[in-house]
């Protein structure tokens, strides 16, 4: 208790032993299962994994949009030192958008057809701050600009069908800004776009962040936008972080098995391999997570130790890792890697 | 190969088994654990207006049994019995539990006997509109272009005419045509025709929509790559998979197709009055209501409503159940 | 165009100036009524490659670019607005080849994007593998059907159980090798894959990109392979070709064209892909986006974006031309202005 009491001091935010459940008919489902990380004040932290592996619920569960019947069962989330997780609705919407920013995938939906940028930038900036219509305008025009909307001036009163996916995406990332939010939550920004698009809004997003200072968690199952953008990344594996570190060195020395795996399953431009590594299996269903290690039917190393207890997140080099490979009796696994 | 074939073959268990006994099992199993059954036993009206259809349909499918007399039968008929109140009033009769009609006939009997009739009438009409209607679909959506155009006119128009004015023409157009004793013959194919003739549209046009959104899907576009005919690729692909919505759309039509019938009967061009159906025996029973012989008229309708009701409960719960958006 | 690394081996799939157009217009009466004129996306506007027997020939580009609209001519589920395809030398393209599409249509075989759209959710796997055999009558009796059906599961790694179960219960990897039995099934020797892999996480793609090339090695497969994944494209093909609205704009061996790109809009793509190795590459994002394909830019469609544009790229559209085996369709090579 008095660690994570100090994590959060620091930390922008800090997340605690999250545990998100969904009770169906059929028993309550783990969806989230005791994820602890935090992200400090300016820094990008990347959340990556396969589709089912939890990243999208915790970002939702953070910024209080988890959809019912899926739940917080346990753990704390923190925004700098405030307790955020048990908030009750209106405080908690005030906090969304005046201190965390959302960008979802599609940028379609995150607008409304019906109004034009402008009355929704306007909108967006007069609920947090004390505005008039005259100055919201202007801070909305400056966004935009800000957003490389090309002449801004002009398209401020269009409506979202008039721009295109990249653009539709810019004016998102520009009303997550609205309010100088001191978290942004960016649920695959881009992997509804074009890869030339693609590069445009991460470099922009990135540049942003730095600029004004912003920390973002980026939700993405794209490796190679992590490496672009992040400083430092979670790689979660059946509701669980199975490895969480600079992005540099969880990249090149991957240490999870199932990292490990993952970065050879990329095929890479200019590396002609004859086959992909390839993790034999699935991540399994949330009614099937298996006892101990999830990730230990599909591991090459598992012994019987990951069929029966799950491993906690060990320090190895910079990086957490949750492997029993990394216990203080197996630090053999760091070396092994190294040596390769 | 062949070899390999074979000895799998000969090993059996490895190979699906797809026998239709195995199949019933699995459709069983698979209803049991469904979304559908699940939401039925928690809607406690779904399973009373459930309980009341299956009592109704029951008692109309097996009459000869369950009901006290025969309204037909001229042998069991004694005019002395005419007009007797329900059972529990002062000049009541057990014999009759909801008294007599003027020629000594058991209502309850006659209830009995002509919600066979009334069902019959409607689930006939509703299949006749079901199958009119999914195949017009079908054949306007999946070919699209000037088939799709005019199948989609013919139907505006159609929608233009109320039902009811429909049927009374349909049924004007057969006394005109058909000598009178085939006409009594056929009163009840005529009936059939008309309530379903104005029944098809409504069919056409949700499965036309789910078969514009089926067709692009690409397990049917692999089915073309595989060179399969249309035909086949739109009863075995497209079909199955469009008809959720129809069967909403029928249990629906189930309850309008009966309330037409009776109104058609109400009418006097519906059924002949030697078969009575619900209708039939409402419209006979209205002459009594101010002489006091109030049940002819009264309980007919009762049955009327409450089956119709049920019938539409039943509707509503299925359309939520396969329609989650809607809840 | 001769060319000159052309080995005299006739191709399996030959298309040449193959052109579909889709009619957007509105509805008659309002183009009467809003003196509107017939519109039409040029979905595919003249494109021509060969694809030799034992080939991986892939298409790349960015959505909108025609890609998907090309497998889909090839395998018959358009016709086209013009333009030739020919399969094993025969004409197959337009709507007259009716009878000789149909004599050929049994040897080619499609895999789809979506592995949630590609199977009838109401039948069950072992029904939908069977289904290319039931087509062709390939085999006659039930057993004999079922035994092969178990036979492909067995072959993409599923096992012959599985036949029994129904689309739902699979995983999205799963469904794919699935859609790959079936295509197998019919025993083709060209497989069209549409963007196979990209609905799937990166750990299954890896699954299903090695066992389509294990089958590729056994069976002898010719791919037509639809990517917007220019990493996955490097991995498996053999000769790459890149698409902007609806033109071919290069086309070369694999190596050559990620080696040594020429077209501006190749180099890019290239440049855009995010740089797993970390190598602190700067890279410059390329300004603008993908027009209209209803109203695409004149003459070459990518000078807008194009660092290179000059005037004759407003007005000209570019031939392709040949150069030492790769084929490109910039004026700016043909000028010797890049090389």
């Amino acid at each position: 208790m008095a660690m994570s009491a100090s994590s959060s001091d620091q930390a922008l935010l800090s997340v605690r032993n999250l545990r998100i459940e969904f009770p169906t008919r059929h028993g309550t489902l783990v969806a989230v299962d005791d994820i602890s990380f935090d992200i400090l004040p300016g820094e990008i932290l990347g959340v990556v994994g396969e589709s089912g592996a939890g990243k999208s619920l915790t970002g939702a569960a953070i910024i209080g949009l988890l959809e019912p019947p899926g739940r917080i069962a346990r753990g704390e989330i923190f925004l700098e030192g405030r307790r955020i997780d048990k908030l009750p609705y209106e405080q908690l919407r005030r906090i969304r958008g005046r201190q965390i920013g959302a960008i979802f995938q599609d940028p379609l939906t995150s607008l409304n057809p019906l109004y034009s940028i402008n009355r929704q930038l306007v909108e967006t900036i007069q609920t947090h701050l004390p505005l008039n219509d005259r100055e919201a305008r202007a801070r909305a025009l400056a966004l935009l600009d800000e957003v490389g909307i090309p002449s801004a001036a002009e398209r401020i009163d269009h409506y979202p069908h008039q721009f295109s996916g990249g653009m539709r995406q810019r004016v998102v990332i520009a009303l997550a800004l609205c309010a100088e939010p001191r978290l942004i939550i960016a649920d695959e920004p881009t992997t509804a776009l074009d890869v030339s698009i693609q590069a445009q809004i991460i470099s922009l997003l990135k540049g942003l962040c730095h600029e004004h200072g912003t920390a973002v968690m980026l939700v993405t199952h794209d490796m190679g936008v992590i490496a672009e953008a992040a400083d430092r990344v979670a790689v979660m594996y059946s509701g669980r972080i199975a490895e969480i570190g600079p992005v540099q060195e969880v990249i090149r020395t991957a240490k999870h098995p199932y990292t490990h795996g993952l970065m050879g399953s990329i095929p890479l431009i200019g590396h002609h391999v004859d086959k992909l590594t390839q993790i034999d299996g699935a991540m399994p269903r949330l009614q099937e997570i298996p006892a101990g290690c999830p990730f230990n039917p599909r591991c090459e190393q598992a012994t019987d130790r990951c069929r029966v207890e799950r491993p906690n997140l060990q320090t190895a080099q910079k990086s957490q890792v949750a492997c029993h490979l990394f216990d203080e009796t197996g630090r053999t696994g760091v070396e092994a890697r190294a040596g390769e | 190969m062949a070899v390999e074939a074979a000895a799998m073959a000969e090993r059996g268990g490895e190979v699906p088994d797809l026998s239709l006994w195995r199949r019933t099992i699995d459709l069983l199993q698979r209803a049991r654990d469904s979304d559908i059954w699940y939401s039925f036993k928690r809607s406690p009206i779904t399973i009373v207006a459930a309980a009341v259809t299956a009592v109704i349909i029951l008692s109309a499918l097996f009459a000869s049994w369950v009901a006290p007399h025969n309204p037909f039968d001229l042998a069991t008929i004694d005019l002395m019995n005419a007009s007797i109140p329900p059972a529990w009033m002062a000049d009541g009769d057990t014999r009759f539990l909801l008294g007599t009609d003027d020629q000594g006939r058991g209502i309850l009997s006659t209830i009995i006997f002509g919600a066979r009739i009334s069902l019959g009438v409607g689930f006939a009409s509703v299949v006749f509109a079901l199958i009119v209607g999914v195949g017009l679909g079908l054949i306007s959506g999946y070919v699209g272009g000037t088939v799709d155009a005019v199948i989609m006119r013919i139907a505006d128009i159609q929608l233009s005419f109320p039902a009811i004015l429909l049927a009374l023409l349909v049924d004007g157009v057969a006394r005109g045509l058909l000598p009178r004793e085939t006409h009594d013959e056929l009163a009840i194919y005529v009936l059939v025709f008309s309530i379903g003739i104005s029944g098809w549209v409504q069919y056409a046009r949700t499965v036309r929509g789910s078969t514009l959104v089926e067709k692009n899907k690409e397990y049917v576009q692999a089915a073309r790559v595989i060179g399969r005919p249309a035909i086949l690729i739109i009863l075995r692909h497209v079909l199955p998979n469009v008809m959720g919505p129809v069967m909403v759309i029928a249990t629906i039509h189930l309850a309008l197709a009966i309330i037409t019938e009776a109104t058609l009967s109400f009418l006097g061009v519906g059924v002949s009055p030697t078969e009575p159906s619900l209708g039939t025996l409402i419209n006979v029973g209205q002459d009594y209501l101010f002489s006091g012989e109030w049940w002819i008229a009264l309980f007919p309708g009762a049955v009327l409503a409450i089956l119709v009701l049920a019938v539409n409960l039943l509707g509503d719960w299925l359309r939520d159940a396969l329609n989650p958006k809607l809840r | 165009m001769n060319d000159p690394s052309d080995k005299g081996a006739a191709p399996l799939l030959s298309v040449a100036g193959l052109v579909r157009h889709f009619d957007v217009s509105a509805p008659f009466l309002n183009r009467v009524l809003e003196r509107l004129e017939r519109s039409y996306v040029k979905a595919v506007d003249g494109i021509s490659f060969d694809i030799g027997r034992g080939e991986t020939f892939s298409l790349v580009g960015e959505s909108g670019c025609g890609k998907s609209t090309v497998a889909r001519l090839i395998v018959g589920l358009y016709q086209p607005t013009a333009g030739s395809i020919q399969y094993e030398g025969v004409e197959i393209g337009p709507r007259e080849a009716a009878a000789e599409r149909k004599r050929m249509q049994p040897h080619m075989q499609m895999i789809f994007q979506d592995p949630y759209a590609s199977l009838n959710p109401r039948w069950r796997v072992a029904e939908i593998v069977a289904e290319p055999i039931h087509a062709r009558r390939l085999l006659q009796g039930k057993r004999e059907v079922l035994a092969r059906v178990g036979e492909l599961l067995t072959q993409v790694g599923l096992s012959p159980a599985d036949g029994e179960r129904y689309p739902h219960e699979f995983s999205g990897g799963q469904r794919q090798r699935i859609s790959i039995a079936r295509a197998l099934a019919g025993e083709p020797e060209f497989l069209v894959c549409d963007e196979p892999t990209s609905a799937l996480d990166v750990s299954v793609q890896a699954q299903i990109l090695n066992l389509m090339q294990d089958l590729q090695q056994r069976l002898g497969l010719t791919y037509l392979f639809i990517s917007h994944d220019l990493a996955v494209v490097y991995h498996v093909s053999t000769k790459v070709g890149v698409m902007y609205l609806g033109r071919l704009v290069e086309w070369a061996e694999t190596r050559t064209l990620f080696e040594h790109p020429l077209h501006p809009y190749t180099r890019m793509l290239l440049d855009a892909i995010p740089d797993l190795e970390m190598s602190g590459r700067q890279r410059i994002p390329v300004a603008g986006e993908v027009p209209s394909p209803i109203n695409p830019p004149s003459g070459c469609a990518f000078h807008p974006r194009c660092p290179h544009a000059e005037n004759r790229c407003r007005v000209e559209a570019p031939m392709a031309r040949v150069y030492n085996g790769v084929h490109v369709a910039c004026h700016a090579v043909a000028d010797g202005r890049i090389s």
